[in-house]
């Protein structure tokens, strides 16, 4: 990989600065999906901002009816942490089925989400439990956040802080597990939340979505039943060497069925 | 432009001046010249290269040097004892024939010890999904999975 100059600034407001002063600066969380990017120079950036010596941006805490996630989070600290576990253990199951365990040591939440992998976990995560990514200059609903491939909401030197999660009444994740990469060929995110019952998709589209049929459906009658003949439409999903785009479709419904069955 | 690392490896302290963009697994191999760990696909995969940072499994072909900064390092070299008595998880892989070329025995070594930090008496399913990051080509698994297995209950037993 090219050289870069290397920076660990010590608040969120420090890493602004920097950003702001080094056009072509990229901020560095984990590192999963940057360093390699870098290594196959398909990015050369100027300078790399690592946000890993900031304290305050890593960690779990409850605050009133949301569970609030530090951007520095790791993979395995979330699927780890009693809190995710005890408040909403959907999320804890997902967390722990990114990647490998070495990668779990590393990556993080907000790495993840600002990066918007299509193939990603945590789109599914977040938009499904209708969170709110909190950035050093506003808050974004998740709905509002994903925009399309690794395309979001971000503006040019804005920074996740952390993710609010409001606490469900229940959620599960599904997955169909690339068997090479350990990325979702699709996965699903049902959550009976207390603004009803939300179905999100990752793996399947250019961008997580959401299947807004099914979740009308779910909530008039919470079961299998009720989305047995839903589809998401074919014409909006990847179609790739991995999968066809009709096959995504088809896993969709199938996953989106076993998540509710798990209630 | 050269920026000073300095962090321990296998409890000894060491520095040196690399380039931003040097790889942890180059400044073990190349600048500390510890070759036990490897370094296989160089793309997150294989987990040859897998080391400890303070106490966790990670895979140092995509963590830079200076992210180890202030950070305890453990490879392959600091597992056994200054006797030579071997780790609980490597006298395992003796014992089971967990290898076959040695290729990927490092970092299956240290993600067995992970592996068995994390899940005390783990079973098969489980010694099998903690294995996804890292890749053998020779035998098999079957001696690998075992030697973890029997590790696992050997340290949770206390008997290691």
């Amino acid at each position: 990989m090219e050289n870069f100059g290397y920076h660990t600034p010590a608040s969120v407001a420090d890493a602004a600065k920097l950003l702001d002063a080094n056009e072509d600066a990229k901020l560095m969380s984990g590192g999963m999906t940057l360093l390699p990017t870098l290594k196959q120079r398909l990015a050369a950036p100027s300078d790399l901002i690592d946000l890993a010596k900031i304290p305050d941006i890593k960690g779990v805490c409850r605050d009133g009816d949301e569970l609030v996630i530090g951007a520095m989070t790791t993979h395995a600290e979330v699927h780890e942490n009693a809190l995710v576990r005890e408040l909403i253990p959907g999320l804890a199951s997902l967390a722990g089925q990114i990647g490998d365990p070495a990668v779990r040591h590393r990556g993080t939440i907000g790495g993840s989400c600002a990066n918007a992998d299509p193939a990603a976990d945590y789109p599914a995560g977040t938009l499904g439990h209708g969170a709110t990514f909190v950035t050093n200059k506003r808050k974004i609903a998740a709905d509002d956040f994903f925009l399309g491939l690794f395309e979001t909401a971000l503006e040019p030197g804005e920074i996740i802080v952390g993710v609010r999660f409001p606490i469900p009444v229940w959620s599960h994740y599904q997955k169909l597990r690339h068997p090479a990469s350990g990325y979702a060929v699709v996965g699903v995110l049902v959550a009976q939340t207390k603004s009803g019952v939300r179905v999100a998709v990752t793996g399947a589209g250019p961008s997580a979505f959401r299947a807004t049929a099914m979740e009308e459906a779910l909530a008039k009658d919470f079961s299998v039943k009720a989305i047995e003949g839903i589809t998401v439409d074919a014409d909006d999903l990847n179609n790739d060497i991995h999968a066809s785009a009709a096959y995504r479709a088809h896993v969709v419904t199938v996953l989106a069925k076993r998540a509710v069955a798990a209630r | 432009m050269l920026i000073n690392v300095n962090m321990t490896i296998n409890g000894k302290a060491v520095s040196g001046q690399v380039e931003a963009r040097t790889l942890l697994v180059e400044f073990i191999r190349d600048h500390q010249r510890l070759t036990g760990t490897h370094v296989g696909c160089d793309t997150t995969q294989c987990g040859c290269c897998t080391v400890h940072v303070d106490g966790k499994a990670v895979k140092s072909c995509t963590m830079l040097a200076v992210q180890a900064t202030g950070k305890s390092v453990i490879t392959i070299e600091g597992l056994a004892q200054a006797d030579g008595t071997l780790h609980p998880v490597q006298e395992a892989f003796r014992e089971h024939h967990g290898l076959q070329c040695g290729f990927c025995t490092p970092g299956m070594v240290m993600m067995g010890v992970d592996i068995c930090r994390r899940h005390p008496n783990a079973d098969e399913h489980t010694v099998r999904q903690e294995l996804e990051g890292n890749i053998c080509r020779c035998t098999g698994y079957q001696g690998i999975v075992e030697a973890i297995m029997d590790a696992s209950a050997k340290m949770a037993g206390g008997k290691a």
